[in-house]
């Protein structure tokens, strides 16, 4: 005969063994479960448990482009997708929204269901990109929002020809191991405050870590005067926004820029996981605070070596 | 001066050094292309088929042309004065690129094909020019025909290993040191500058000889 307690810790032996296998797999390593060579880069999809990411190139976290819980998938997994909504603190209703740089397709599906009469134009150099976050990361399209594959330069381009402007235009061309160095370009950061409405405003995923740090704050400013930084002390990433500046004069009180929309947002952004309070606090005005050398030199299109600047 | 049988004579080794810098040239020229077109045909991978595309077009071009003027009264003079012509046709990418390309924008949507007529416009003449030296320095090089195959590969080796210093220098060290437009000027001065210093030395040399021996050049 066993004992009650043998019994019940035999029970609780299993139980514990059982869980501890059920969370195994998902703990252990990271799948593949799709991988291909596009013309730009060789491009996976991995699933780790819950996790799914895009990645470029290597199976390293560090070149992470886009990534998505599935049992969450309107939750941002990204902190810097984050940041890049602050542009929605300023301007709650973007009417015409530009992407560049499409990932895994998940900003244009935070988007779409925060701003479902937006328009969003996603454009992406790599087709194949495109077909992943068709097929892996429910990236949705309809009448308002198209995935076009075309060099990000060169849509801004036409579509200045065409004249049309945006209410919001996010930059997020730039992964960890190659930049588009020509979008990065005192002439093209030109050719996108034409293409932003009068209150329009841009928000761009940047560098914060290498000596581009100084170089791109430095660009930005030339073309839009004082910008906001907006960054989270957790990871190494810094958005950089900045509004158009024919129509707009800078303010750099960020409670009284973002006052009305700190709470009027609270709960529609809580469910992407972004707490609006904490991303008005993320956000500071180069006005008070230029960290970077006054000498620094521009990026312009006949200097531009920010892959070379960006090694160390 | 006495015909010397060695090919590392003075002579020699200035057009050996003339082969070097145009092929460090070309590959430097090459290299920017891709950033020069960049701002209004991007930097898919098409704007590199159409770089690569007309480089090597315009060079099999350069050699038929360089071949076939060079069994016309071949002189250094005349292989300065290409160097002279080639300096000449790449100023226009510093000067005029920009209308250039934004009126192929205006007129060609598809950036395949604005790319091409792009590097075409820009590219093609400059590089046809500096294709037509390298026969041209084989004719000048090769004595008799027995070494007309040494000779000939020790000029590929020689302007083909200044292609490949040309393209890590200008990628690696002349774009973050200097402006596209800065690199491409020099280039060019350098260019005429050798061709300018060839002509005066074929006029000296050829002076010296008809006042020494009075016999005519025998390149």
């Amino acid at each position: 005969m066993f004992s009650h307690n043998t019994i019940n810790n035999v029970i609780m032996t299993s139980l514990g063994l059982l869980l501890i296998l059920m969370l195994l797999p998902q703990q252990a390593s990271a799948k593949v479960i799709h991988k291909e060579r596009s013309l730009y880069r060789n491009i996976l999809v991995e699933d780790k448990g819950d996790l799914r990411c895009l990645k470029f190139n290597v199976k390293s976290s560090k070149t992470q482009q886009s990534c998505f819980l599935k049992s969450q998938p309107e939750r941002l997994y990204f902190n810097y997708t984050k940041l890049l909504l602050s542009s929605l603190l300023i301007n709650p209703n973007p009417e015409k929204i530009l992407v560049v740089g499409l990932g895994g397709g998940t900003m244009s599906n935070t988007l779409h269901q925060l701003l479902p009469n937006s328009q969003i134009d996603n454009v992406e150099i790599d087709n194949s990109v495109i077909k992943v976050a068709r097929e892996y990361f429910h990236f949705f399209e309809n009448d308002n929002i198209k995935a076009i594959s075309q060099d990000g330069r060169v849509f801004v381009k036409r579509a200045l020809l065409k004249k049309q402007q945006y209410d919001w235009i996010i930059l997020d061309a730039f992964n960890g191991d190659y930049i588009p160095e020509h979008l990065m370009t005192k002439e093209f950061l030109e050719e996108i405050k034409k293409l932003l409405t009068p209150n329009g405003i841009l928000t761009a995923n940047t560098f914060s870590v290498s000596k581009l740090y100084d170089y791109e704050s430095a660009t930005y400013k030339a073309v839009f005067g004082d910008f906001y930084q907006v960054r989270n002390l957790k990871n190494s990433n810094r958005v950089i926004l900045a509004m158009n500046p024919e129509y707009n004069k800078h303010n750099a009180d960020i409670n009284n820029l973002t006052k009305a929309n700190v709470e009027a947002l609270k709960q529609a952004l809580k469910q992407f996981g972004v707490d609006t309070h904490f991303l008005a606090q993320s956000m500071s005005s180069t006005q008070n605070a230029e960290d970077w050398p006054k000498n620094t030199p521009l990026l312009t299109d006949q200097f531009a070596p920010a892959n070379l600047l960006n090694i160390d | 001066m006495p015909a010397s049988n060695k090919s590392l004579n003075p002579f020699n080794l200035f057009i050996y050094c003339l082969a070097f810098t145009s092929g460090f040239s070309i590959m430097g020229i090459e290299l920017l292309a891709g950033r020069i077109l960049a701002p209004f045909f991007g930097s898919s991978v098409h704007i590199w088929g159409s770089i690569i595309t007309v480089f090597m077009l315009s060079l099999s071009l350069g050699y038929l042309f360089g071949g076939k003027l060079s069994t016309k009264s071949a002189s250094l003079s005349r292989y300065g004065l290409i160097f002279i012509l080639a300096s000449i046709t790449i100023l226009p990418v510093v000067t005029s690129s920009q209308w250039l390309m934004e009126s192929i924008f205006l007129t060609i949507e598809d950036s395949r094909y604005g790319s091409l007529l792009a590097s075409t416009v820009l590219f093609f003449i400059p590089t046809v020019i500096l294709g037509m030296l390298s026969p041209y320095s084989v004719r000048l090089l090769v004595t008799n025909s027995n070494e007309s195959g040494q000779v000939a590969g020790k000029l590929y080796f020689v302007s083909t290993l200044g292609s490949a210093l040309g393209t890590i220098i200008t990628s690696f060290y002349f774009v973050m040191w200097f402006e596209i437009n800065t690199i491409i000027v020099s280039f060019s001065l350098i260019l005429g500058l050798l061709g300018l210093l060839a002509v005066i030395v074929d006029k000296i040399s050829l002076n010296n000889t008809s006042t020494a021996t009075g016999s005519t050049c025998d390149v």
